[in-house]
């Protein structure tokens, strides 16, 4: 089945210490910037999703952005999946363009989480995603619900720190050829080592980073999306559920990824030895782990030596992450999913100078909510 | 800044009145059988209303765990490092607790803990783990 819905549009604006800026600045600065990529006027835009923020967070952060951007769409409302939140905003988006109900969609997402919170604030909000009653009066936070994971799916599959050290090298190495990654000093597998322990078994340079910064697309009809402009084909998306809190999950090494990839896959009609590049959520190390061996693109325990080896570098058989990701390109709230969108159409329009992958034509996307919790996949391609 | 103590809600104020007396309950569903923790109005199997409390033997084995140095929030800076972990409790439920006491720091997948009680605020007991003697 031909493609109804395209990326037209895509922006974002630097990561990393942004305090001249709030989340709103911010959102606003990435939506005209994204219009303005896929050649329209705001006044073409009849559809806007946005995302969620910690530092300005509202009711209705929808209607709020639009207020204070001036638009008056036919359609908007706010997307609260965590870091699924960008993904599913896009599959909601290519919905609404598929189905007529709107012919150009903003999706905007952004937060200052890193300026506009005090120390620590990040942290400490974020781990609210704990069950109130039965997680967080044992002191849970994201960190360590993830490390309840790693050290399951660590033993159960016979993977060592080292191997997901490795990952996270790897995307330190493409962070420093973007010249807006928020970090881009070169680290080892030793540098994570040697990391201050976070939660056991994760270190430091195993979790993400928190930024600010902000990021948009526009999804276009097919009647809507100029054709001579290089528009991007969202061919197709999933979705997987099993769970919120880590302590109601059915398990730690099988998730809902399995299932949101096997629809994208299935819906695009392809599968995954046939992407060129992958853009992957990738809060921790153990994440992209877990995500990459249950979606099929590495067997199970498989995915950290891969790292070691550079099957996820440009010249591997799955560039990952090749602006950074999470890890070290910047994580600004829900535009930490969308960064990975971003990167996928870059790639796709041939658009990603150093880290370009030769003659990308397929496009991997994911994104990962709560603790492995909720998941949603593109696929993108060559319209 | 304190702790966070449990609030109850209608779903599980049975629960943590119980816990008050030392007593650890679970939901088992009247109608189909299946085992639930956290306690909920309503079987997530068959969603059945027909919810009945049973009393645990407080015994269980660690499924996973992390030994935490970085907390989420500075009430709990005094504990650090301490222990995060999933226990399969032996009726077929899971539920998240501390590895408290002095040995903690030996907490390993598979180590076979009992439930404790620690007083969290007045009137407010929470379960906590501690490991049985290595086998």
């Amino acid at each position: 089945m031909p493609a109804e819905a395209f990326i037209t549009g895509v922006a974002d604006t630097p990561v990393g210490k942004l305090p001249e800026h709030n989340c709103l600045s911010m959102q606003a600065l990435a939506a005209r910037d994204a219009i303005a990529n896929a050649g329209l006027a705001p006044s073409d835009i009849d559809g806007v999703l946005a995302g969620f923020s910690f530092t300005q967070p509202h009711l209705m952060l929808a209607s709020v952005f639009c207020e204070y951007m001036g638009l008056t769409p036919a359609f908007t409302t706010a997307v609260q999946s965590g870091g699924a939140t960008a993904c599913t905003a896009v599959m909601l988006a290519a919905a609404l363009v598929e189905s007529g109900q709107c012919r150009h969609v903003l999706v905007v997402t952004g937060d200052n989480r890193l300026t506009g919170l005090p120390p620590g604030g990040a942290v400490a909000m974020l781990a609210q995603v704990g069950h109130a009653e039965f997680e967080q009066p044992y002191g849970i936070s994201v960190p360590a619900a993830y490390a309840l994971v790693a050290q399951r799916y660590m033993r159960d599959y016979k993977v060592s720190p080292e191997d997901l050290a490795a990952i996270a090298v790897n995307q330190r190495r493409f962070a420093a050829q973007h010249p807006h990654a928020h970090m881009r000093k070169p680290i080892t597998v030793d540098d994570v080592m040697r990391s201050r322990p976070i939660c056991e078994p994760l270190k430091l340079l195993d979790c993400c980073l928190v930024s600010d910064g902000a990021a948009a697309v526009v999804v276009s009809a097919r009647e809507a999306a100029d054709p001579s402009r290089h528009r991007i084909a969202i061919l197709g998306t999933g979705q997987g559920h099993t769970h919120e809190h880590i302590s109601a999950a059915p398990s730690l090494t099988h998730f809902g990824c399995e299932m949101s990839a096997q629809q994208a896959f299935a819906r695009a009609g392809t599968i995954p030895s046939e992407i060129d590049v992958a853009e992957i959520y990738d809060s921790f190390t153990i994440t992209l782990a877990v995500e990459l061996e249950s979606m099929g693109f590495f067997k199970k325990g498989e995915a950290g030596p891969a790292a070691a080896a550079g099957e996820l570098s440009l010249t591997g058989s799955l560039p990952c992450n090749t602006h950074g990701g999470l890890l070290s390109y910047g994580h600004s709230g829900a535009a930490g999913g969308m960064f990975h969108v971003v990167e996928a159409v870059h790639q796709l329009r041939g658009q990603a100078g150093p880290r370009q992958v030769e003659g990308a034509e397929l496009a991997f996307v994911h994104g990962d909510g709560g603790i492995l919790s909720t998941h949603c996949s593109l696929v993108l391609g060559q319209a | 800044m304190s702790k966070p103590v449990p609030v109850p809600t209608t779903d599980t104020a049975h629960y943590w009145q119980a816990c008050d007396g030392e007593e650890l309950l679970y939901q088992r569903c009247g109608d189909c059988g299946h085992v639930q923790f956290y306690p909920r109005r309503s079987c997530v199997s068959c969603h059945g209303a027909n919810m009945t409390w049973l009393p645990s033997a407080r015994r269980g084995v660690i499924h996973s765990f992390t030994i935490v140095h970085r907390p989420p929030t500075p009430s709990f800076d005094d504990d650090a490092p301490y222990v995060v972990a999933l226990i399969d409790l032996d009726e077929g439920y899971r539920m998240m607790m501390n590895v408290v006491g002095d040995d903690r720091a030996s907490s390993a997948i598979g180590r076979r803990v009992r439930v404790v009680f620690e007083e969290r605020a007045p009137g407010r007991k929470v379960p906590q783990a501690m490991l049985e003697a290595a086998p």
